[in-house]
């Protein structure tokens, strides 16, 4: 093989890395979203609850010991990052199902809170532990390999020169997100539990007349999206880094999510279609200009990361008049209203 | 006192500082949580922030600084309210703002636009922004919410493209105006005298404060206003009574997308700020103005007190000790305010129905009274 085709076959695998990374947290954080609208509770506040995730898988990596085990550093992360997805989502379910607060509002300040509230408390254990370091970095080098499983495969190079490897990494949140998806589907189609989730959205005070308790069934739907959400969150910062700043939050992934949402139509099945294009898309902007194909195009990478929005905005433009949007959702539940 | 209390604007005055009493409580006890032994002293160094120097000129020179700030935020919180007036969460406010930001800069420096021409020019394509919001509302029922949160990646993606033709060599930061386009400044008119020659402090202040007022007397005292909030209070019964509903949800959405875009320029072209084309999330200015917007009640005349408000904590993070705490606890304050805000409504809810219940305690005494004066045998049964 030559030296170029190599590079080509390198830069492919490193799409592929990236896309399938990326579309991974995408559909997890769509899932979330769509498991709280279907209980008729808009989340917009996916963003934050992202931070907050990836600040409590970060927090653990952080303060465990380093020559803990790899599957319990596994494990105890995702806990983390699941633990503190669930708490933080309390907080839009407080406001939106038992104080009826609007939901826009509440969800927007927990994506400010989010991004602030990380920032404070990194940058106060940061400066605890060390005065000089006021930054709201948190470094994971070492425990982050535990997620990975790296493919190197040699390749012999025309013209000699010394062995060289064709890299791929795979990441065990791969995995996790497919589970992820599964269990989604089964438990919104297949469940008596999900079937009902899914009349609080549409109908609530249908669904309240046989029986059902509304008010719960939108608080489970709010809290899976918080373990969603947060899974989501902690699977992106440790995509390709191995050190995160609180300060930059997640970078708009939690709006991007909302779109593979509402791109995939509130459906599991679709959203996983639509998050693997979407991730693509954002892969592309991250390493599309390593080919030289796409190269001379000479697309900004700003193209790539606003496509989805585009593409998004453009569906709603055609299918909202007959949305596949639960009826219900953004409502408060009202047990007088017809 | 009853009756004060019935009022609605009171209503609202009491339900926002219970949020920003709460907000800041909440903020010291993050701050005792992470480290008592300082707590109080950061807490009021964010209350105290101009009034933390003690020269009187440095104090004049920090409260110019705030009141820069304060300009856009008073903008986006008045788009806010004006959209929210019609029932639309004009949610796109932060992608506005950056058009405007983003135009201003552009014209400024590409094209050695002056001050008013940019000024223009970026309101107009703040309107069109809003405008693209409107009219997928008014005809295809998209949800006002997602096509803003839509426009406004969109719009920041594009804005870090344009602007990357006029940065400096080698920085992610857009030229300063002063020495590549001083002819885009915004004029001071001496304003900059009152605050120790203050080089920031332009015409951007009263322009928002003015446009405040004309935003209130729209909303208030004329037929397109009223007609807004009819819209607003029930959309149907606007409709049945002949007013043009697609064309107000339009004409909102278009007036809101210029304030905010306007704000962005007033930002911007004072030269107070470079634009990063390495920004990957959109700006906090917008979604401020949300919060500033329902902390001000709604009211135009509330949101000048209230975006002052949150500039005013948010300058004022920057006086806490550093060695113990980081400086966005201002902004966690804010984000507290804004969630609480959230809550409003139960607020004065549950001061109408504590109106209600000792109203009625009272007609139920009278009765009593005048039932046990009147007939001694009916009270003793």
């Amino acid at each position: 093989m030559s030296a170029d085709t190599m590079q080509v076959i390198q830069q492919f695998l490193l799409l592929l890395q990236y896309t399938l990374i990326f579309s991974s947290v995408l559909m997890m954080v769509a899932l979330g979203g769509c498991f709280s609208e279907h209980s008729g509770v808009i989340n917009l506040g996916l963003e934050g609850i992202m931070v907050i995730g990836a600040l409590g898988g970060a927090l653990v990596m952080r303060y465990l010991p380093a020559d803990a085990s790899g599957l319990v550093m596994v494990l105890l992360v995702m806990l983390g990052a699941v633990v503190f997805g669930l708490v933080y989502s309390a907080l839009l379910g407080v406001a939106s199902i038992n104080f009826k607060a609007d939901q826009t509002i509440v969800g927007t300040a927990l994506n400010m809170l989010g991004v602030a509230g990380a920032t404070v408390l990194v940058k106060a254990i940061n400066t605890a532990s060390n005065p000089d370091n006021p930054s709201s970095i948190i470094e994971y080098g070492l425990p982050r390999q535990n997620f990975l499983v790296t493919f190197k495969i040699p390749v012999s190079v025309e013209g000699g020169g010394a062995e060289r490897f064709l890299s791929f990494e795979f990441n065990w949140f791969l995995v996790v997100a497919i589970v992820m998806l599964v269990a989604a589907y089964i438990v919104l189609y297949k469940t008596r539990f999900g079937l009902r989730l899914m009349a609080c959205g549409e109908h609530p005070q249908a669904a309240a007349s046989v029986g059902i308790n509304v008010l719960k069934m939108r608080w489970s739907g709010v809290l899976i999206s918080g373990v969603y959400g947060g899974l989501g969150g902690i699977c992106y910062i440790m995509a390709a880094v191995s050190q995160w700043e609180f300060e930059r939050g997640v970078a708009g992934f939690g709006f991007l999510s909302l779109a593979v949402m509402i791109f995939g139509q509130w459906k599991p099945s679709r959203i996983a279609l639509a998050a693997l294009l979407f991730g693509l898309l954002r892969a592309l902007s991250n390493v599309g200009t390593g080919f030289a194909a796409l190269q001379a195009l000479n697309i900004p990478g700003g193209v790539y990361n606003m496509m989805p929005y585009v593409i998004c905005l453009v569906v709603l433009a055609f299918t909202s008049k007959k949305s596949r949007a639960p009826k219900a959702e953004g409502i408060p539940y009202d047990k007088g209203m017809r | 006192m009853k009756n004060l209390l019935k009022r609605k604007g009171v209503q609202s005055l009491i339900a926002s500082l219970l949020c920003i009493v709460l907000g800041l409580l909440l903020g010291y006890v993050v701050l005792l949580f992470i480290n008592p032994a300082g707590a109080g002293q950061a807490i009021l160094a964010v209350i105290r922030n101009f009034l933390n120097v003690s020269k009187a000129n440095l104090q004049l020179k920090n409260l110019g600084n705030t009141l820069v700030k304060t300009a856009p935020l008073l903008m986006c919180s008045l788009s806010v309210l004006f959209a929210y007036k019609v029932g639309l969460f004009n949610i796109g406010v932060a992608g506005q703002y950056v058009v405007g930001a983003a135009a201003g800069l552009y014209a400024a420096l590409q094209w050695g636009w002056g001050w008013l021409p940019c000024l223009l020019l970026a309101i107009a394509l703040g309107a069109v922004s809003g405008a693209i919001v409107g009219m997928l509302k008014a005809y295809q029922n998209v949800n006002e919410v997602i096509s803003g949160i839509m426009l406004n990646w969109i719009t920041l993606y594009t804005a870090n493209m344009i602007l990357s033709g006029v940065t400096e060599q080698a920085s992610p930061y857009t030229l300063h105006l002063r020495g590549n386009a001083d002819q885009a400044i915004l004029p001071s008119l001496g304003l900059g005298n009152l605050f120790n020659k203050h080089q920031y402090v332009t015409i951007a202040v009263p322009l928002a404060i003015i446009l405040a007022i004309v935003v209130l007397v729209v909303l208030d005292k004329t037929r397109f206003g009223y007609e807004l909030r009819a819209t607003g209070n029930n959309k149907n019964a606007a409709k049945y009574a002949g007013m043009a509903e697609k064309r107000n949800i339009i004409l909102t959405l278009m007036i809101g997308g210029a304030l905010a875009a306007m704000g962005g320029a007033l930002l911007y072209l004072t030269d107070f700020e470079q634009w990063s084309v390495g920004l990957s999330s959109v700006p906090g200015m917008g979604f401020n103005g949300i919060a500033a917007a329902f902390l001000g009640g709604l009211n135009p005349i509330g949101a000048i007190f209230s975006s002052y408000f949150i500039q005013h904590i948010t300058a004022g993070g920057a006086f806490v000790d550093k060695s113990m705490y980081a400086s966005q606890i201002s902004d966690l304050i804010s984000s507290i305010i804004i969630y609480l805000c959230g809550f409003v409504l139960f607020i004065k809810y549950a001061i109408n129905t504590g109106l209600l219940r000792s109203e009625e305690r009272a007609l139920l005494r009278k009765q009593k009274a005048a039932a046990g004066g009147n007939t001694e045998k009916g009270g003793a049964s």
